[in-house]
Formats: structure tokens, C-alpha cells, sequence
């Protein structure tokens, strides 16, 4: 049979496994990963976490200043982006196809929020810290520039895709922009774009760690502390609060979404 | 059996039925049961029709069948074995026996084909044959013969969500015969075709049907198809079977007697157009 | 003025409602957080003043004594190599998972189970996860890889469970009505039917993992760029290598953003 299905199926299928199998030996050599050590150290983790990682009564004592820690970093990561969110929503509407003055102020807007979108997390933060030094304002602005570039984008992208039809009816009857934006382009986005602000509070939450880890500030270097002190189960602490202040705000994000979209 | 009794006329099976189906009832929850001791039997390389109102049963009828559906009580016998009793390999196996066809064909879209109707054999492989889709020269031999049997040669090796809807029937018979089947199930076959597709696609299961001695049980909605290919009616109402027989023996009465209030509301509303 | 009375006023829907509160909570937060947060008493102008110059220093001339260009582009792809591993291991658990997960494929307490336990493994940073395995493997790549792998498995087998549930059950009925069994029907039906999404959805996460390998480069001492990040700006203070390192990261993840637009409009059009 020429071209045979089942044959070109096999053939392609080869090629896929062995691509995948050259690049994962290829990763596995520059990157020096231990594949024994990887598979045992999840056994060995979970034992070792058993245990030693579960809080103790010690543990508890501390809980009052964790969770002041907690609340601090949760606030940080709130007003980072619902800041982030007003600047981004003002970028989003020189951005859109939609809304825009012109073809360039949409290009510089794009080109703009993806430079901020694309420089790392960490990267804002190391930057910040040479000059904010080991504050809550370097973490504080890390989130904010990085949900700037992240919210620009996902707002551009729900305006472009809203309908263009009220709009136009809105054009069509000599409305000015600003009457266009807040009578027409706002209200059909606004569910949406309040889904995405609920998506990066969930992720800045969870980022507010890893940069307070970096810049010394708020849940994340609490938990540095512990951890390279060897206080296991105050760590242990740490994580199951933050566990849980994140399941409560995204079932909290959840529930909104339900009713809005 | 008191049902068979209300059906004198009905012809004497001649030795064992294929399929026996006795006292057959399904309820869903609580309410109504959507099956109500049905019986009934089929002979080898029978045209069987049912027909009834939407909601009687039908589909419910053929899944119990392959136990699709798990039944809440009565009996189906297949080949002299009751189907209730078969434990999953055997199960597998009846259900390689019997194929089935939809009114959605029910393909894998992405794929050809060809694989479309070699997954017919899957029944009949071992688990890591059949998952790595390994087809022996015989099978695919077969299929190709399927195929160009129902016409589509031309489009062996085309993706199916590329063909039309009769097209896509076509592979799903192709893909039941794949299975060597002794019985094939068919819902609805022609429910999305349009009338010419549907004209070939009854043909193409009454030729498969008497050719290869192949028992066909078709739920269908048009009284008139079922009469034209069926060799025996059954008619079902509210889960319950009200007639079994030929074709000649439906007459206007007995289809109001299985269509119910449907057919009723169907006279009425004629006569409420024809008023105004 | 009468006339107007006479309008009835607009009656506010729920969503209405719960936008407004949403947004008037957030605001009031948002204040609150701003005027209570310790800020450190740093000087706002001079501090700003310093990133500004910082960030002309990194931005308009990089370089740098330590780190050349091409030894950059290798710690890269290092850092590459990791967000691959990661991604596969992630990949190939949450195949399974996901299949587990699958509510056309599964039974409803098995789906239950696992989306639970994928919600709970998401709700950990994933840099929490990295320093826990560091613990039993050592802080480095191997920790990195394992720890980073936990986030993908929940992303992942979220992503294939959806994928796979696309796929109508009256496909999976037909086959079952065959004889066909489930490992059967998931390798000759499923997989194929949603193959161009999982790769698209494997690619998304890809381009996170390579953010993700960046930050634990930087944070939980992998090798790779972002290791050299915290280096340039943590140790040596060597604003001119900072420059260097952002451009080339921000080269490739615009890169992988680019094609991961791309693999979205490919999933986003089959929805
Ligand atoms: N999965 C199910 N769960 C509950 N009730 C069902 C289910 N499937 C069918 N039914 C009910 O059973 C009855 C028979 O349905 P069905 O066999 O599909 O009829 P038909 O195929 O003749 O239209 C209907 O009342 C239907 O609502
Ligand atoms: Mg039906």
C-alpha cells in the first residue's frame, strides 16, 4: 500500500520518541540533574516530611506572628495588583484594536507590556532590591511590574475580543471616546477583566513568596528563616497557612467568577 | 409470556432464536421505568425494526442488549447464553459478536479511515495490540475489503471529519462488519441523513443483513422505512412492547396504538391547520 | 423632573452587585494595605532616582567582565534544559492523572480524588516545593527539577483532563460497544482525538517552566541563568552583567511567548 497510514504513523510516532528521548538525555547532561537522586528524593522527601514537617505545639506559639506575616504579604500582593490593574486598564484601552489613538500608540503599548511581562519576576526583584534594598516597597513594585505587563496583555486581548457592534452603535450616534469607553467598551469587559485581576492576586499570592524569600520581606522570608534554622515544624507551619489562604481566596475567586462570567 | 399470546398471528421461530429478550425491565430512578417487561426473540439474519414515540425505550432497549445499560430485571440470551450472567471477558466477547451503530456514527474524528474501521477488531485483540493500534496484513485486508464493499475506496486513508454525513455512516457499518458480527445494533441510523444517504444506507444493512446472514435490529422513527426493509416490527410505547409483527400487520390503528397521544396531538394538529 | 421620577429605577443584577463590592473591597484594601504597610523608611526619591540610573546602567550598557556573551547563551540553555525536564516528568504524571481525572473516562469518586489532590499540590508555591525536596536532595538542579515538576503535574493534568473530556462519550460508548477495553479506547480514541491539544497545553507550560527555572535559579541555587542573575546582582553587584542576562532571557521568553500565542490560538480555535 503506498503511503501507507500505519506505516507513516510508526514513523512519525519513532521520530517523536527519539526527539524527545535526544533532548531529554541532552537536558539531563547540561543540566547535571541526578535522575536516581530525583526519584529517590521524593520517597525520601515524604518520608523525612512525616516525620519531621507537621507543626508542633512550639509550632502553634509562633502561629500569631505567621499569620501577621501572612496578612502583610496578602495585603502587599492585593495592592500590588489592583494598582497594577488601573495602570494596566489605562494601557489596555491605548492598546486595543478597539480603542486605540492609532496603529502606533497600539504597537508601543504591546511592545511596552510584554518587556514587562517577559523580564522575570525575579529579575524586577533583584534589580529593585539594589536600591530599595531588603523592603517591602522592592517587593511591593516586582509584583506590581510584573502584573503590569501580564494585565496590559490579558485586558488588550479581552477588549480585542469583546463585539465591535457597540461601538460602532455608539460611533454611529456622535458619542466621544471617553463616552464610548465607559458606556460601551467597560461594561461588556469589565466581568472579564475583573476574572483576570482575581487570576493575579491567586498568582501574586503565590509569588509574594518567592520574592519575599529574595528580598527578605513578608511570608517568604519567614519561612527562609525557619527553614535554614532547621525549625522544621514552624516551616510546616507556614506552608499550611499559606496552603490555605490560597484554597480560601481561589474557592472565594471561584465563586465570584460563577456569578460574573 | 402472557405479551407473545396477544399476537396470534406472529410466525413460529424455527429452532433457537439469536437473541431471546424476556421480561426485560430498566428504571433509571425512581419514577417511571423506561423499559416494563419487554419480550421478544430474533432469529439469525432477521430485519427487525422498533419503532415508537420518542422517550419509549428504544435506545434504552438496544444498550441493554450489549449491557450498555445494566438491566434491573428479566433475561437477554444470546446464542443459548444469558448475557446477565457473563463476567468481563466474556462480556468483551459477546460484545464482538455484536456491533453497533449510531445515529451521531460515533467515529474518532482525527483519525483515517481505515482505523476508524479496524477499531472493530479491538474486541477481538489482546489489550497492548489493540492500545498500540497493531493491525495483522490480514485485518487491514479485510478492512480494505469493507470499505471498498460500502464504496468509500477513495477515501481510505482520508480523515473522517472530512467526510459527509452518509460517508460517516458508511464507516460505522463498515467498522460493525469489521467485527464478523452475528447481530448488529443500530440507533437511529439515518435520523441525521438526508433521504438520499438514507435510501443507501438501509440498503447497504438489508444487503448485509440477508448476504452475510447478519440479524439487524434498527430503531428507527419513520414508519414507512421500517415497513419497506423490515421482516418483523416490533412497536414500543412508554417502555412497554404493544406490537410485534410483519410489516402487513401495521396497520393505521396499531401505529396510533404505539404512536399514543403523540400521534393524537399530530391528528389534532392537522385538523387545527386545516380549520383555519 | 417628574417625568424622570416616573422611570423606575434600573434594577442592578447580582453580577452588578457583586462586581461593584468586588472592586469597592478591593479599593478599600488597596488603601488600607498602601497607608498601613511598613515600607522601611527608605527615601522614595532617592531610591527611585538610584533604580533609574540603575536601570539605565543595565539597560544601555551591558556586559560584562565575568560572564561572556556565549557563556550566557550556554547558561540559558541550561536553564532550558531544566524547564524541559521539568515539563516532561509533569507531562508524562499528569497523562495519567489527567486520564484519571476525566470524567467521560473515570468514575465520578476517582475524578473527585484526583482533582483534589491537583488543587492541593497547585496551592503550594512552588518554590516551597523546591526547598522541601532540597531537603531530602540537596539544594540544586535535582531539587529544582522535582520540586517544579509538582507544579506541573497539577497544571498539566488539569489541562489533559479537559482535553480529554472533549472527546464525546458516544465515541467511547461506541467503542466500548465493540469489546474494546479502557486502555484500548484511551490509545486508539482519546489520546489521538486530543493530541494537538496536549502538545499545545505541554508547550504552555513550557514557557511557564522556563520562567519558573529562571526564579529557582535564583532563589534555590539551580544552575542555569537565573543563578548567575543572583549572582551578578546579589554578590558582585555588577549592574552591567544584570543588563546582559535580562536581555538574553528576555530574548528567549519572548521567544517561547511568541510560540506559546501561537499554541493557545491552536486550542482556542478547537474549543
Ligand atoms: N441515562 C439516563 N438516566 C435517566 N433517565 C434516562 C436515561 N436515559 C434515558 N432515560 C429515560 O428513559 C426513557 C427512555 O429513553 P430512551 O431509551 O432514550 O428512549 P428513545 O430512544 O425511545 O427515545 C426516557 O424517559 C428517558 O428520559
Ligand atoms: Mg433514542
Amino acid at each position: 500500500m503506498p503511503a501507507d497510514i500505519f506505516v507513516r504513523r510508526f514513523n512519525n510516532g519513532l521520530v517523536f520518541f527519539l526527539s524527545v528521548a535526544a533532548l531529554t538525555a541532552g537536558s539531563i547532561l547540561i543540566t547535571q540533574y541526578d535522575v536516581v537522586a530525583g526519584f529517590t528524593s521524593i520517597a525520601k522527601a515524604f518520608a523525612w516530611g512525616a516525620r519531621n514537617f507537621y507543626p508542633d505545639h512550639h509550632a502553634m506559639a509562633r502561629l500569631p506572628e505567621i499569620l501577621r506575616k501572612l496578612w502583610q504579604t496578602v495585603l502587599m500582593s492585593i495592592a500590588a495588583t489592583t494598582v497594577a490593574a488601573i495602570f494596566a486598564a489605562f494601557m489596555a484601552m491605548l492598546g486595543s484594536r478597539t480603542t486605540r489613538f492609532n496603529a502606533l500608540s497600539s504597537i508601543l503599548v504591546r511592545g511596552l507590556a510584554s518587556v514587562f511581562r517577559n523580564i522575570p519576576l525575579v529579575a524586577w526583584a533583584m534589580i529593585l532590591m539594589l536600591a530599595f534594598s531588603q523592603s517591602l516597597v522592592t517587593g511591593y513594585l516586582a509584583l506590581f511590574f510584573g502584573s503590569f505587563g501580564f494585565l496590559t496583555r490579558a485586558f488588550i486581548e479581552t477588549v480585542d475580543e469583546a463585539s465591535l457592534d457597540a461601538v460602532e452603535a455608539l460611533r454611529a450616534t456622535g458619542a466621544g471616546y471617553f463616552a464610548i469607553i465607559f458606556q460601551a467598551v467597560l461594561p461588556s469587559c469589565l466581568p472579564q477583566m475583573v476574572s483576570w485581576l482575581l487570576f493575579m492576586i491567586d498568582t501574586n499570592i503565590r509569588d509574594a513568596t518567592l520574592v519575599g524569600l529574595l528580598t527578605g520581606t513578608g511570608i517568604g522570608f519567614t519561612f527562609d528563616l525557619y527553614y535554614k534554622s532547621f525549625h522544621f515544624h514552624e516551616a510546616s507551619l507556614v506552608v499550611i497557612m499559606i496552603v490555605i489562604t490560597i484554597i480560601v481566596i481561589e474557592m472565594f475567586s471561584n465563586y465570584v467568577r460563577r456569578i460574573i462570567l | 409470556m402472557t405479551q407473545v399470546s396477544q399476537f396470534p398471528g406472529r410466525p413460529l421461530l424455527s429452532g433457537r432464536p439469536l437473541l431471546e429478550v424476556s421480561q426485560l425491565v430498566k428504571r433509571y430512578d425512581a419514577g417511571k421505568p423506561a423499559l416494563d417487561g419487554i419480550s421478544f426473540s430474533i432469529r439469525k439474519g432477521e430485519f427487525v425494526s422498533v419503532i415508537g414515540p420518542s422517550g419509549a425505550g428504544k435506545s434504552t432497549l438496544l444498550r441493554c442488549i450489549n449491557r450498555m445499560i445494566e438491566a434491573t430485571s428479566g433475561e437477554v440470551s444470546f446464542e443459548g447464553a444469558s448475557v446477565g450472567l457473563l463476567d468481563r471477558k466474556n462480556l468483551k466477547r459477546l460484545r464482538s459478536k455484536i456491533g453497533m451503530i449510531f445515529q451521531h456514527y460515533n467515529l474518532v474524528e482525527r483519525l483515517t479511515v481505515i482505523e476508524n474501521v479496524l477499531h472493530g477488531r479491538l474486541g477481538a485483540k489482546s489489550t497492548l495490540a489493540g492500545a498500540a493500534g497493531h493491525y495483522s496484513r490480514e485485518e487491514k485486508r479485510q478492512a480494505t475489503e469493507v470499505i471498498a464493499m460500502l464504496g468509500l475506496s477513495d477515501h481510505l486513508y482520508q480523515r473522517c471529519d472530512r467526510l459527509s454525513g452518509g460517508q460517516k455512516q458508511r464507516v460505522g457499518i463498515a467498522r460493525a462488519l469489521l467485527q464478523d458480527p452475528r447481530m448488529i445494533l443500530c440507533d437511529e441510523p439515518i435520523a441525521s441523513l438526508d433521504p438520499n444517504a438514507s435510501r443507501n444506507i438501509m440498503e447497504q444493512l438489508k444487503r448485509f443483513s440477508q448476504e452475510m446472514d447478519i440479524a439487524l435490529i434498527v430503531n428507527l422513527h419513520q414508519v414507512n422505512v421500517a415497513c419497506k426493509y423490515s421482516d418483523r416490527i416490533l412497536g414500543v410505547n412508554a417502555g412497554r412492547l404493544v406490537f410485534d409483527g410483519r410489516p402487513e400487520e401495521l396497520t393505521p390503528e396499531k401505529i396510533s396504538q404505539i404512536y399514543g397521544a403523540e400521534s393524537r396531538s399530530l391528528t389534532a394538529e392537522l385538523g387545527e391547520q386545516y380549520a383555519s | 423632573m417628574t417625568a424622570l421620577q416616573q422611570i423606575p429605577g434600573r434594577p442592578l443584577r447580582k453580577e452588578k452587585v457583586v462586581i461593584r463590592l468586588l472592586l469597592l473591597g478591593l479599593a478599600g484594601t488597596t488603601i488600607y494595605a498602601l497607608a498601613t504597610l511598613d515600607f522601611g523608611g527608605i527615601d522614595m526619591a532617592e531610591a527611585v532616582r538610584d533604580t533609574l540610573a540603575n536601570l539605565k546602567i543595565i539597560f544601555l550598557h551591558p556586559g560584562g567582565p565575568r560572564l561572556s556573551f556565549l557563556s550566557a547563551l550556554e547558561e540559558v540553555i541550561i536553564t532550558l534544559g531544566l524547564a524541559f525536564l521539568t515539563t516532561l516528568f509533569g507531562g508524562i504524571i499528569a497523562l495519567f492523572l489527567g486520564l484519571l481525572g476525566a470524567q467521560n473516562l473515570s468514575p465520578k469518586p476517582v475524578t473527585v480524588v484526583v482533582m483534589a489532590l491537583v488543587a492541593l499540590i497547585r496551592a503550594v508555591p512552588t518554590i516551597l516545593w523546591v526547598l522541601i525536596f532540597a531537603v531530602a536532595a540537596g539544594l540544586g538542579s535535582t531539587a529544582a527539577v522535582v520540586g517544579m515538576t509538582f507544579h506541573s503535574i497539577s497544571y498539566l493534568t488539569k489541562a489533559y483532563a479537559e482535553s480529554f473530556e472533549d472527546l464525546d462519550r458516544s465515541v467511547i460508548e461506541a467503542l466500548k460497544a465493540s469489546g474494546a477495553n479502557w486502555w484500548q479506547i484511551v490509545f486508539q480514541a482519546v489520546i489521538p482525538s486530543s493530541f494537538s491539544y496536549l502538545l499545545s497545553w505541554t508547550f504552555l507550560r513550557f514557557e511557564i517552566n522556563f520562567a519558573n527555572a529562571v526564579a529557582m535559579g535564583a532563589a534555590a541555587g539551580a544552575s542555569g541563568v537565573g543563578f548567575d542573575l543572583f549572582m551578578a546582582s546579589g554578590f558582585y553587584f555588577d549592574l552591567r552583567e544584570v543588563g546582559l542576562i535580562t536581555y538574553i532571557i528576555l530574548a528567549f521568553a519572548m521567544a517561547l511567548e511568541a510560540a506559546a500565542t501561537r499554541a493557545k490560538g491552536r486550542i482556542k480555535h478547537a474549543g
